[in-house]
């Protein structure tokens, strides 16, 4: 486990949050991938399975009043942001009292109440948001952060270095979070980009850019604190590439052709649970039984979310065409 | 079967990874489906004891086939995997709008369609007036809701003496299109029925008037018995071709008090006895008179006679009445000094006519169908 | 609507030019949320010097250049207005708005809907389209008919200057995108503007020649091309009524129908391209809602299916011009044309 400088207060506690904030999202998840087999939850599902320690080392870093982004793997972002994962269930079900009225989807969670500007199904498509976001904040003197969620496929776009380059050259409040997996959908990063080095090209733009383990949760929320403090005090962006692997298929319907079955295992090997949860257990800082009632509380969670998705009302028909235009 | 994706209707089962008796925890691979994607390995959501295996491998299976049966660990019940299969139940109806019925398609028949703009059509479907009495102001002669408006009015019901009755148009427009489409070629030939008068004077000699058979219904039924050697004659002239019809539906022209006249139809003429004919005819004229005949009856006729004997006038050339190809005209019942075996003697004669249409037949099977018709009635005991 | 604080003093001619700047003048005054950004909009002073003074009045934050990079700033004035600010992302022309397509047509025109009404985008977004500068084939689109395609977006075609000086507000308060299409042919054209003039509705077509006998439906810069050629129809016996959409998105479906409904014919000029073309759309709506009124096919003067060609006889060519529109009119009129 990463010993940093910047330690945050490890207090048992808030150890054992961030452990809650993985499991919770790593279940919900599972929970989804059986719900899709069933043809509960449809279009694309793409799990964030492995990559739980990003959202969950940086999100709670946040306050309120900040605004986050992210993108179509955007489950865990929602939930650990606060969107309740009862409306979460009803949106990936597609019913009304979903967190987007069920208009969105997997994809497209969407939340006012916690800033949560929508999971973007546009690879790169949420970078330019950010930015004007942050330029709302910046112009009207708020301090603000907007955080961008994107993986490292985002970075072959345009859009990724229009959004790099106006956040750096307008100073705005932007803290960019590239979460790389290593494959955009199946096609490896050196077989992608000439520069494999992804901080590195932020740097290029001027801006702080660091790079940390992804599959470790405190080394993500002691790099988060310091981009988050830098952002506030210098007003300016920061880029935290975060090195990261999902465990399963893109989407659920992938035979993954493209990377070996060992490569996998070796990763699961070092995934961010299993690793931090062996690292309290080591340390004794989770107690006999605390990891198991945890788990309880959140399959309790889950059940009841999956209880509200099933029993939730569907749409009706006549509202086909509201929410093109604002109500009259 | 478990769904992988939103594309994925069915999966091939390659290979298990457990057999019966083993067991198994949630998250567990336990076996590998083939989809057009490629292989990809199956997990399973629960924890228990595999009972047994459901589908072998090799087999393709569709989405939502239980694959096997797995026993519940300390407090789940035996289910199969997946849990659940696709549950309709669960998907809200979809509502589909109600499509509007298709109209069926008219294929536009050369030469036949009046050129007409939507709000012309309109106007005279308003007015009851038929647009192809009026000729058009518009681009290529079409008629313009102007042109409707200077013949028929604004939007009202025409008042009495003003415009053109329904009845009115309808025969105008059918005339028109008659003189304007079909080269009519005329014959005349005088037939000799002093026979056939003194055949239905003994017919008639018991009968209440009510019953009797009139000459117009010997008429008929001879017309219909000598259209069965002409066919060229008897039909429909549509669509750029002519199409004989196989049964014989004489349709008799009959005046309309008040103006006009209708040519309903007397189905199967030639099957009929002279009788039927005549009770058909009474029927028809009365009906008509009255205003009570059926649409129907007035498309069907094959062929159409038309008499003006009681008028007295000696023969009369019909217009063809569109589809049809042929009309047979009757003049009135006169008395001939006729030359006979080197004496004169008076004979009741009728002079027939027929007005046909030369796109189908000739002058010369015209002139062999009059010489039948007139065969036909010197032996009025087989009609 | 308070009065318009305008500087116009006593001069009733103002060039389109001037009335769309009046008109950003005018918003950046009333509302501090409001701000101008695209490239060279401020050291330059607009590509088309629409925006040329307005970075000394209210400075560089407010009139903001931006770098060569359409989807960043265009996508960032839409999350700006996501966050309650009222950017004016200028496009400088059509064809540059296609790098910004991804922005506009997944981000502005979805995220209401996607977001269940949570989110609005009440954005701005001004560009130069339509031929006529022999530009050539990259910059002389004419667009706006594929915007007015997508829900989610509001479209505007402001010809007059009255329109170019009070759309712009009226689109600013809207709670949704709204783009404006500004003709290159018309930032020069003057006309005479009231001087109390301010902001105008944008949800109506206006009849802007009241005629008889057939309505000519244009938008932009054909409005003034169907004047001209309804005057010179005029002189023939023709009386045509002219109405301007304003808005191709939403058409003004009432406008359009009782104004054909009146005339029983319908000729409509646009400057896109005929195939799928705007002029398309109304044609079938026409058909769809007033078939029983009309009296004679509804006509289309539309650019030719050619890239726009760069020689003047060539470009004038391609695009609609008042000779066809006469011609086209009296071809929908059928012998009247020719005077009978």
């Amino acid at each position: 486990m990463t010993e940093s400088g910047d330690k945050p207060r490890l207090t048992r506690e808030h150890l054992l949050d961030l452990l809650r904030h993985m499991i919770r999202v790593r279940m919900f998840e599972d929970k989804c991938a059986e719900l899709y087999t069933q043809e509960k939850i449809r279009g694309f599902l793409h799990l964030y399975d492995g990559e739980e320690a990003v959202a969950a080392g940086i999100i709670p870093v946040l306050t309120p009043a900040d605004r986050v982004v992210a993108t179509y793997r955007e489950h865990g972002h929602a939930l650990v942001r606060g969107v309740s994962m009862t409306s979460v269930m009803a949106e990936m079900f597609g019913k009304q009292s979903g967190c987007s009225g069920g208009r969105g989807g997997s994809m497209h969670l969407f939340d006012a109440a916690t800033n949560f500007y929508g999971g973007n199904a546009i690879v790169g498509g949420g970078l330019p948001l950010a930015i004007g976001l942050a330029l709302a904040d910046h112009m009207r003197g708020d301090d603000h952060v907007t955080v961008c969620f994107f993986g490292e496929g985002a970075v072959a776009e345009g859009e990724f270095h229009e959004s790099l380059n106006l956040a750096s050259l307008w100073n705005l409040p932007v803290l960019f979070v590239c979460e790389n997996n290593g494959y955009a959908m199946g096609t490896a990063l050196e077989l992608t980009e000439s520069e494999t080095d992804i901080h590195a090209k932020a740097a290029s733009y001027n801006m702080t850019s660091e790079a940390v383990d992804g599959m470790d949760v405190v080394a993500v929320e002691a790099a988060a604190r310091r981009a988050v403090e830098t952002i506030r005090r210098d007003g300016k962006p920061v880029f935290l590439e975060c090195r990261t692997y999902r465990f399963r298929p893109h989407s659920m319907f992938d035979a993954q052709l493209y990377r070996d079955k060992a490569e996998v295992a070796s990763w699961r090997e070092k995934g961010p649970i299993v690793r931090f949860q062996g690292w309290l257990r080591e340390n004794e800082l989770a107690h006999a039984g605390e990891v198991e009632a945890i788990e309880k509380e959140i399959q309790a969670e889950i059940d009841a979310s999956v209880a509200f998705a099933e029993a939730a009302e569907w749409e009706p028909l006549a509202d086909l065409t509201k929410h093109v235009y604002a109500e009259a | 079967m478990p769904s992988l994706g939103a594309d994925m209707e069915a999966g091939t089962l390659v290979e298990w990874l457990v057999q019966p008796g083993s067991s198994v925890g949630r998250g567990d691979i336990i076996a590998v489906v083939d989809t057009q994607k490629g292989a990809i390995e199956i997990e399973v959501f629960q924890d228990g004891t595999v009972d047994s295996l459901l589908v072998d491998p090799g087999t393709t299976v569709p989405v939502g086939t239980p694959l096997a049966m797995i026993s519940g660990g300390a407090d789940a019940p035996v289910q199969p995997v997946p849990s659940e299969p696709a549950e309709p139940a669960s998907v809200p109806p979809v509502t589909v709008p109600p499509v509007p019925p298709k109209r069926a398609i008219v294929a536009p028949s050369p030469g036949d369609r009046v050129r007409a703009s939507p709000a012309a059509r309109k106007l005279a479907a308003a007015i009851g007036l038929d647009l192809s009495t009026l000729s058009g102001s518009g681009a290529g002669g079409a008629i313009l809701y102007a042109d409707v408006e200077g013949a028929g009015g604004k939007e009202r019901q025409p008042a009495a003496g003003d415009g053109l009755t329904a009845m009115r148009s309808a025969i105008a427009a059918a005339m028109a299109r008659s003189k304007r489409e079909i080269p009519h070629y005329y014959l005349q030939y005088e037939i000799d029925v002093t026979g056939l008068q003194d055949w239905l004077a003994a017919a008639n000699a018991d009968r209440p008037p009510a019953e009797r058979v009139l000459i117009g219904a010997a008429c008929l039924k001879a017309v219909a018995l000598s259209l069965r050697k002409f066919p060229d004659l008897n039909g429909f002239f549509e669509d750029g071709g002519f199409r004989p019809s196989d049964a014989i539906h004489v349709g008799a022209a009959i005046s309309i008090r008040g103006g006009g006249l209708v040519a309903p139809a007397i189905h199967n003429t030639d099957q009929l006895s002279l009788d039927e004919v005549m009770a058909k005819l009474r029927d028809l004229t009365k009906r008509v008179r009255g205003g009570r005949f059926r649409g129907s009856e007035l498309a069907d006729p094959t062929v159409t006679v038309s008499s003006l004997g009681e008028r007295g006038v000696d023969l009369l050339f019909g217009v063809i009445y569109p589809p049809q190809v042929a009309i047979v005209g009757l003049g009135s019942v006169t008395e001939r000094a006729c030359v006979i075996d080197g004496t004169v003697r008076p004979r009741a004669v009728i002079t027939a006519t027929l007005a046909a249409d030369h796109r189908v037949s000739d002058g010369h099977r015209g002139a062999l169908f009059l010489r039948k018709l007139g065969e036909q009635l010197q032996h009025p005991e087989v009609l | 609507m308070t009065t318009v604080q305008n500087t116009l003093a006593e001069s009733a001619e103002i060039t389109y030019r001037d009335a769309v700047k009046e008109a950003i003048r005018d918003a950046m005054k009333r509302d501090p949320r409001v701000f101008l950004m695209g490239e060279d909009v401020g050291r330059y002073g607009g590509c088309y010097a629409v925006s040329k003074g307005l970075l000394d009045e209210f400075g560089a934050d407010r009139i903001r250049d931006t770098p060569l990079s359409e989807s960043g700033f265009t996508g960032a004035g839409i999350g700006a207005a996501m966050a309650g600010v009222r950017p004016i992302v200028e496009l400088m022309t059509v064809n540059f708005s296609l790098l910004a397509l991804d922005q506009i047509l997944n981000n502005a025109a979805t995220i209401r809907h996607m977001s269940g009404g949570q989110f609005g985008v009440p954005v701005v977004i001004r560009m130069a389209t339509g031929a006529g500068r022999q530009l050539a084939a990259q910059h002389s689109h004419s667009l706006e008919g594929w915007y007015a395609h997508i829900p989610g977006i509001k479209i505007l075609a402001p010809a007059t200057v009255e329109d170019a000086r009070g759309m712009l507000w009226t689109a600013l308060e809207d709670p949704d995108p709204v783009l404006i299409f500004e003709n290159v042919m018309l930032y020069n054209r003057t006309g005479s503007l009231a001087a109390d003039a301010g902001a105008v509705a944008i949800d109506k077509a206006a009849i802007r020649r009241p005629g008889s006998d057939v309505t000519l439906i244009t938008y932009g810069g054909s409005l003034w091309k169907t004047l001209e050629a309804a005057d010179r129809l005029k002189g023939e016996g023709i009386d045509a009524e002219v109405v301007d959409l304003r808005t191709l998105r939403p058409l003004d479906d009432a406008t359009i129908m009782a104004s054909v409904a009146k005339t029983r014919r319908a000729v409509i000029v646009d400057e896109g391209w005929r195939s799928g073309s705007l002029a398309a759309e109304i044609t079938t709506r026409i058909v769809e809602q007033v078939f029983w009124e009309l009296d004679a096919p509804v006509g289309r003067v539309c650019s030719e299916e050619v890239p726009i060609p760069y020689p003047a006889h060539l470009e004038q060519a391609s695009i609609p011009q008042a000779d066809q529109i006469v011609a086209a009119t009296k071809q929908t009129l059928g012998t009247m044309g020719s005077g009978g």
